[in-house]
């Protein structure tokens, strides 16, 4: 099931609401492959950004490119339809099984041949148990339905996955789990993921390259390590700075005892 | 079961199968045109505020109001496009009741739509969906419930509004009450009240049923609730694919001695052959369209309502010269054959208790004028404003003590116990027979004639069968008579039926 990510340039892309810019004039490469963590404060435009990229929200100008492909090039649905998308509410069909959920991509591209097998593997791979593909999404947890969206985002295989807050209502101990969990299926299946999250340890830990924003546009663009070792501006800073004194507070706390 | 309840429940599959045709139709009509206007609404809401208002304004005109207005509406829209829109029976019928049913269906589709969680909406475009996609598998599943209790409501309404359309000319379960409530048949009303009540109560449960369905998400309900729907359409509509051809049709408006009248032509009418349909409780205004349309057959109408109401006239002719205008004008104009005149009139008559009749000898309206300042005078609800009291008043000097209104039912009674001394009644009604009153004469001819006059449609104008049918009943009917019949159906004790009466009458017509 292994498929290879796209690379992603976005230049000189920008969304105003109003007066707001919300993305202003932002210029980005992203390599194949990678997992890049979008972080910043509500408002900061990161949202936006990664609603453009599979056009669920138009930029005012500026070009986005999936592999050098220009993303308004095809119709949006079919564009839509490459792409994974995961965001904070889920938004599971609450009229239709787990099975059906999981699969709609799938009935909409018109694939009626294996789509139980396609479905088995894919509670495989998001952690879940087969039996549950005849439930209702009312009869699971918060994090087994947030697995069911990302098995749904998988299952018409894109290389590319846009993730909003995917995991940000859950509880930290599930939270956790399915960071680690998403971490190493990106790596099995060879994804290229944008992550949007306004948690800066999250990032720390899952992303190999983290964008933070402000004010719609990109103020630091480092690995983690580079983030933690400082010198990589202020907004990043003071972001990067509440995961390092948590940090420190804990390590002081288990010397005492 | 008993002769009233037998003769009222064998009307009832006939009436119930077109009530059923009509209702359908109407929620059919609602839904096509609701549903896709409550998807625009809910994607618009500036279409959805302007619909719905509409739809709300819709909802205030009574019932009554709005099936009448539809019918000047189609009279001029087929006017304008040279004729064949008919403005009776069926099609008034559906606009009105469709536009009754569109409130609770689009209110409850755009709630329904508008409610879908966005989240599902958000998932839905994200997975690519188009957007027909997102509201063939997300937004109409999700919002099925609420529109099907929308459409439960307006299945509700229309059922009960449907009994109104019997004044246009449709036939419904209306029928039984309108006539029942005319003839003071209180059989009759029950059995339309019963019938119409449990048809509303049964599609209510059933659509209930697949409302439940959807909603716990159950498809043997929604399928076995469509199933007893379709088969209950099935049974309750048979009786309308019964075809039979050149029946005729009779009108009626909404008062006994029209109910006797149309039966007396059609059992006529059916010995000669015809297979026979009557459409009763019609309107002043509408019968008359209607025939001249084709759409009823034959009626009685009476000469001063033509004169008035059809040809506008205000001026006064002989009783003789009017009825030859009125031939002339109904056919040149309507193509409407006027057959002749029964032999009785039906006007305002001013009658009087016998005992005062005799003691002051009380002949005439100059005779009641001598005394009216004793007089207390007792009235229907609309005589006091009508242009015929202005001419009675103009052309005697009458002054009454004091004048009160009643309903017809209790201004006889009024007069016999004393309450009042003289009463407006109307001339062919059989309570004045019954109380002995004295009719007093209209010497000056101040109240315009109102001779009762059989009206063919223009294609029956030239049957000779059915012109010779019908000829044996002009000049063959005398007042005293009609009152009878009249008394016969009106009076408390040994009811008896129009039909009854009708075969009555017959016996008794003058050679």
């Amino acid at each position: 099931m292994h498929v290879s990510g796209p690379s992603i340039s976005l230049n000189k892309v920008s969304r105003h609401y109003g007066r707001v810019r919300a993305v202003d004039s932002l210029s980005l490469e992203i390599a194949a492959g990678s997992l890049v963590a979008l972080v910043g404060l509500s408002g900061s435009g990161k949202s936006t950004l990664l609603k453009m990229i599979n056009r669920l929200v138009k930029p005012d100008s500026g070009t986005i490119r999936i592999d050098d492909e220009p993303v308004d090039s095809i119709d949006p649905h079919i564009l839509r339809r490459r792409i994974g998308y995961v965001f904070q509410n889920i938004g599971l069909f609450p009229h239709m099984t787990v099975a059906r959920n999981i699969a709609i991509g799938l009935e909409l591209a018109g694939e009626n041949e294996g789509r139980a097998d396609c479905v088995a593997e894919l509670l495989d791979l998001v952690e879940l148990p087969r039996d549950m593909a005849s439930r209702m999404p009312d009869q699971l947890s918060g994090g087994q339905q947030q697995r069911v969206g990302v098995a749904r985002a998988l299952a018409t295989r894109p290389g590319l996955m846009l993730m909003d807050e995917p995991f940000g209502a859950l509880d930290p101990v599930t939270r956790d789990n399915l960071t680690d969990q998403y971490k190493t299926l990106h790596d099995k299946l060879g994804l290229t993921t944008i992550i949007v999250t306004h948690d800066m340890a999250e990032a720390l830990y899952l992303a190999d390259r983290i964008l933070v924003m402000e004010d719609g546009q990109i103020k630091a663009d480092a690995t983690p390590a580079a983030l933690l070792s400082g010198n990589v501006g202020e907004a990043a800073e003071a972001l990067v700075a509440i995961p390092r004194a948590q940090a420190a507070h804990l390590i002081a706390l288990s010397k005492l005892s | 079961m008993t002769g009233p309840w037998q003769q009222a429940f064998a009307r009832v599959p006939e009436l119930l199968a077109a009530h059923v045709q009509i209702s359908v139709s109407a929620l059919v009509l609602a839904m096509i045109i609701c549903l896709p206007l409550a998807i625009w609404a809910a994607r618009s809401p500036k279409i959805a505020a302007v619909a719905l208002t509409a739809a709300s304004l819709i909802q205030t005109i009574p019932g009554l109001a709005l099936l009448a207005l539809f019918y000047p509406l189609l009279l001029g829209l087929s006017a304008l496009v040279g004729g064949g829109i008919s403005a009776f029976g069926f099609l008034p019928a559906l606009l009105a009741l469709t536009l009754y049913a569109l409130l609770p269906i689009l209110r409850n589709a755009v709630t329904g739509l508008s409610g879908v969680d966005p989240a599902a909406k958000e998932a839905a475009d994200g997975l690519g969906m188009t957007s027909g996609q997102k509201l063939y598998y997300v937004e109409a599943p999700l919002a099925a419930p609420t529109i099907m209790a929308g459409i439960r409501t307006a299945a509700v309404w229309t059922i009960g509004a449907a009994t109104l359309s019997t004044t246009v000319g449709q036939p419904s379960l209306g029928d039984l009450i309108f006539a029942g409530l005319q003839t003071q048949n209180w059989t009759l009303v029950l059995t339309g009240c019963l019938f119409s009540a449990a048809l509303a109560i049964s599609v209510d449960l059933l659509l209930g049923l697949i409302e439940r369905g959807i909603r716990q998400r159950r498809r043997i309900l929604v399928g076995a609730g469509m199933a007893v729907i379709a088969a209950g359409l099935l049974i309750a509509t048979l009786p309308l694919m019964i075809v039979r051809d050149n029946i005729v049709v009779i009108g009626a408006k909404n008062f006994s001695e029209q109910y006797i009248l149309a039966r007396l032509i059609g059992s006529r009418l059916e010995k000669a052959g015809y297979t026979v349909q009557y459409r009763d409780g019609l309107g002043s205004a509408v019968v008359f369209q209607a025939l001249s349309a084709g759409d009823i057959d034959v009626y009685v109408d009476y000469s001063g309502t033509i004169w008035t109401n059809q040809m506008q006239r205000t001026d006064m002719l002989p009783k003789a010269a009017m009825l030859d205008a009125i031939t002339r004008w109904t056919s040149a104009n309507h193509g409407v054959k006027m057959l002749g005149a029964l032999g009785f009139e039906n006007t305002y008559a001013f009658a009087v208790r016998p005992e005062d009749a005799r003691a002051k000898s009380l002949r005439t309206l100059d005779d009641l004028a001598r005394v009216s300042s004793d007089f207390n005078f007792g009235t229907d609800v609309e005589f006091l404003e009508r242009p015929e009291w202005q001419m009675v008043q103009a052309a005697y000097p009458i002054r009454f003590k004091d004048a009160r209104s009643f309903s017809p039912t209790f201004m006889y009674p009024a007069l016999a116990s004393g309450e009042v001394d003289v009463i407006s009644a109307f001339s062919s009604d059989g309570r004045i027979a019954a109380n002995d009153f004295v009719i007093l004469e209209d010497s000056k001819g101040a109240v315009p004639s109102y001779e009762a006059i059989m009206l063919l449609a223009p294609d029956r104008g030239s049957d000779d069968k059915f012109v010779a049918a019908l000829k044996p009943l002009i000049g063959a009917i005398t007042v005293e008579n009609m009152r009878k019949a009249n008394y016969m159906v009106d009076r408390e004790d040994d009811k008896k039926t129009p039909r009854q009466t009708a075969l009555w009458l017959n016996d008794k017509l003058r050679e």
